[in-house]
């Protein structure tokens, strides 16, 4: 018999009483977890319409926006976030710094921790890299996922969550699809997570073959190749960001024929419910995802995902800065 | 110096051979099973009683990391570890820096394995000139210095023509190759494809990456008249492949690792870089394929792909790792975790460790014949150990196993009848 012992990036983000320690995905965690985030999120949304948009949660603290990759929309509503719990904020551009110098992720780290931080908000183009980071920093520090390669962005999942939940109320009654490049998608994957632990009604997904994992049938999610199939009676319609870079990969022949087949317009839009909600995590490709009429129309609620992620990420911040006693445990 | 090896189960695949005899070694050679040749007086004797005494086992990969990257390992710390883990003979890959591609490497290989006297060491040479995988090597030289077959290591030949044509060279001289079978532009990936990839975000390595390479180069092996031999075999398809092949009369066979006859591609679970192959490690059904071989003789050899690595090569994001296991030390406790486990019987899995690589390899070793050079593993099959990342000899302590418990220890290794190996709880006189 072989005993093997357990790795360092098993089980991380919660500690032993099942409370968030670090935020890294959104697979294993509760419904009553995720739930707890998003009610924590509606108490934040106030604070920003205050004329004194802040409370002092984390007074005293020091979060570090760790970005190994270049990032406008998050590294900004993190600072936000962060700022309106009266933390203390510092960006580091990682991607333009100390490991061009040929300084490994590790030594970037043991800098930061020597300077008494208490949390990393970092993003890495490596999928994987927030779990690695959460095993080697030392035991005071908190890590948010804020995106890693194309394994997980679950604070972008959880601001959808938070946007349906606030426009459509109970997620089994809900026809939900992602339309675009899952195979890539840090976003859908946390988003396909999210949506089954909240048990959403439907759950469908919509690309070519060339951009879609080969397993997701498996999972109860319905896979359709047709835009028009795919989108019939759903009431809220996720799109996906397409990076330029698939065109290199013989993933899709061009930009053009992707819009063709699946760009959203309004009349493709008409077959989804009268009242669904268009989602996209931005930035937007218009004329490659969507047309401007859909982004910039009555069913978007592309801006107030932008707004609703302050909340969010606030409350996620506090969550890990002060559990609470009795906090919602890990999934069985 | 004359040994009288006392009191164990000796058992020899090559000879049919298991039983409880004294083994006799003269002058560096098998003298004797049972009775001692005539005169014999012995000088030592060593107690095996409760052991097994099998020939020293035979590695048909190991990276030894010399030259040009003795940070990660040399050939004097990797086949001390070897020898540790009770092997006498190792067959190491041509990608080196510099590249095993000219007789003046072989001969620094050769030389320092020499010097360094734990293990006997036999190089591959390059297929290729520098692995470049688009001009011939000069292999007539390579063979004539040493060169046991000619592969090109880890680095796919895109280029069918170049493929063809070396394997018709290889032919001409009577050198076997080596294949890597992985596809150049499907192998760009660092896990299985399947749904580990598709959870972790990674990028997946297809089950055809290696069939697509396998199924041509039977073809060309096939045309081409040169004996091969697959490297390292990690999917179910790919194993039968080989298996139709052999039973076609193809001149073929084909090794796996010990991790991937335990492992699958569930264990890297959380982005666990220690589990970081290539080949990757694939799913259950593969992993079952691959013992089915092994037990039917598809599969003759069982090695270490040992690849020792520096700390700093897996402290990172997993894509972003040096993929490889450090091997030598655990490759006999994986063989035997085998047979504890029902899957295979006790002298076929020495035969996968001895016989069947020596005669993939081409050399004289793997038996107790008598005559032959006394190189000789004594291991306690039933002895519960723990792997000590401090106690290690290799320089490379990238391995799952590091802090795990494993059964089956090596107590004594001989090589040409001199004792470079007697552990801790051992006691000769």
């Amino acid at each position: 018999m072989i005993e093997v012992p357990a790795g360092r990036t098993e089980n991380l983000q919660l500690d032993e009483r099942g409370r968030l320690r670090h935020f890294l995905t959104i697979e294993g965690l509760s419904r009553d977890m995720l739930l707890g985030i998003l009610d924590a999120a509606e108490s934040f949304v106030s604070v920003g319409r205050q004329a004194v948009k802040k409370v002092p949660l984390l007074r005293g603290k020091t979060i570090v926006n760790l970005f190994f990759e270049t990032s406008t929309r998050t590294r900004t509503t993190f600072e936000l976030a962060a700022k309106r719990l009266s933390a203390d904020v510092l960006n580091i551009n990682v991607a333009t710094s100390a490991t061009a110098k040929g300084e490994t992720l590790l030594d970037t780290l043991r800098n930061l921790e020597a300077m008494y931080c208490d949390m990393f908000v970092v993003r890495h183009a490596s999928s994987g890299a927030a779990h690695f980071i959460a095993g080697h920093v030392a035991d005071h520090i908190s890590v948010i996922n804020a995106g890693d390669g194309q394994h997980a962005h679950p604070t972008q999942a959880m601001l959808d969550m938070f946007t349906i939940r606030r426009h459509k109320g109970e997620f089994s009654d809900l026809k939900v699809v992602i339309v675009g490049d899952i195979l890539h998608s840090r976003v859908a994957r946390s988003q396909i997570h999210a949506l089954r632990t909240l048990s959403t009604g439907e759950l469908r997904v919509v690309a070519p073959k060339t951009l879609l994992p080969g397993h997701l049938g498996r999972q109860g999610i319905r896979v359709f190749h047709d835009l028009a199939a795919g989108i019939r009676d759903a009431d809220v319609v996720i799109m996906l960001r397409l990076q330029k870079e698939r065109m290199q990969g013989a993933l899709l022949p061009s930009t053009h024929e992707y819009f063709q087949l699946y760009g959203l317009t309004e009349e493709r839009l008409a077959g989804a419910k009268p009242d669904a909600i268009v989602m996209h995590p931005g930035p937007i490709n218009r004329g490659v995802e969507m047309e401007s009429e859909v982004a910039d129309g009555p069913h978007s609620v592309i801006l107030q995902q932008v707004g609703y992620g302050i909340a969010v990420r606030m409350a996620i911040m506090s969550m890990i800065m002060h559990p609470a006693q009795d906090a919602p445990g890990a999934a069985g | 110096m004359r040994i009288r090896i006392t009191g164990g189960r000796v058992i020899d695949p090559a000879n049919g051979v298991d039983c409880w005899q004294d083994l006799y070694v003269a002058e560096g050679r098998i003298a004797g099973l049972g009775t001692p040749p005539a005169g014999f007086t012995e000088e030592r004797v060593i107690d095996a009683t409760g052991l097994v005494v099998c020939p020293g086992l035979v590695d048909i990969c190991a990276r030894l990391r010399e030259p040009g990257e003795e940070h990660k390992g040399t050939i004097a710390s990797e086949t001390r570890a070897a020898a540790c883990g009770g092997i006498t003979t190792l067959c190491c890959p041509p990608d080196t820096t510099p590249v095993v591609d000219t007789p003046a490497v072989v001969e620094l290989l050769r030389r320092r394995a020499k010097l360094a006297g734990n293990a006997w060491v036999w190089p591959l040479g390059a297929l290729t000139a520098g692995l470049c995988g688009e001009q011939l090597s000069e292999m007539a030289a390579l063979k004539a210095a040493g060169c046991v077959g000619v592969s090109n290591a880890a680095r796919p030949v895109e280029n069918t023509h170049v493929m063809r044509r070396a394997m018709e060279y290889a032919a001409t001289h009577g050198l076997k190759v080596f294949l890597n079978p992985e596809d150049a532009w499907l192998g760009r990936g660092c896990v299985h494809e399947g749904e580990i990839s598709a959870r972790l975000g990674l990028a997946g390595i297809p089950e055809t990456a290696e069939t697509v390479i396998v199924a041509r180069d039977l073809l060309l092996i096939e045309q081409s008249e040169v004996e091969a031999h697959f490297v390292h075999l990690s999917t179910a398809r790919a194993v039968e492949l080989v298996a139709e092949a052999q039973a076609r009369g193809l001149p073929v066979t084909a090794d796996v690792t010990a991790h991937h006859l335990h492992f699958t591609d569930t264990d890297v679970g959380a982005h666990d870089n220690r589990y970081h192959v290539r080949p990757p490690l694939r799913t259950q059904r593969d992993r079952r394929a691959l013992r089915a071989g092994v037990v039917q003789g598809a599969i003759a050899a069982i090695c270490s792909d040992h690849q020792p690595h520096e700390a700093n090569a897996k402290l990172a994001p997993f894509a972003d790792t040096e993929p490889g296991i450090s091997g030598l030390e655990t490759l006999l406790p994986l063989t035997l975790a085998l047979v504890e486990a029902g899957v295979i019987g006790l002298g076929d899995a020495i035969a996968r460790l001895t016989i069947g690589p020596a005669r993939i390899l081409g050399v004289d070793a793997g038996t107790l014949s008598q005559g032959a050079a006394a190189d000789i593993c004594v291991f306690d099959p039933r002895r519960r150990w723990v792997l000590e990342p401090a106690r290690m000899l290799s320089c490379g302590l990238n391995t799952p196993l590091a802090g795990g418990t494993l059964t089956g220890r090596t107590r004594y290794t001989l090589l040409g009848g001199a004792l470079v190996h007697a552990g801790e709880d051992s006691s000769h006189g």
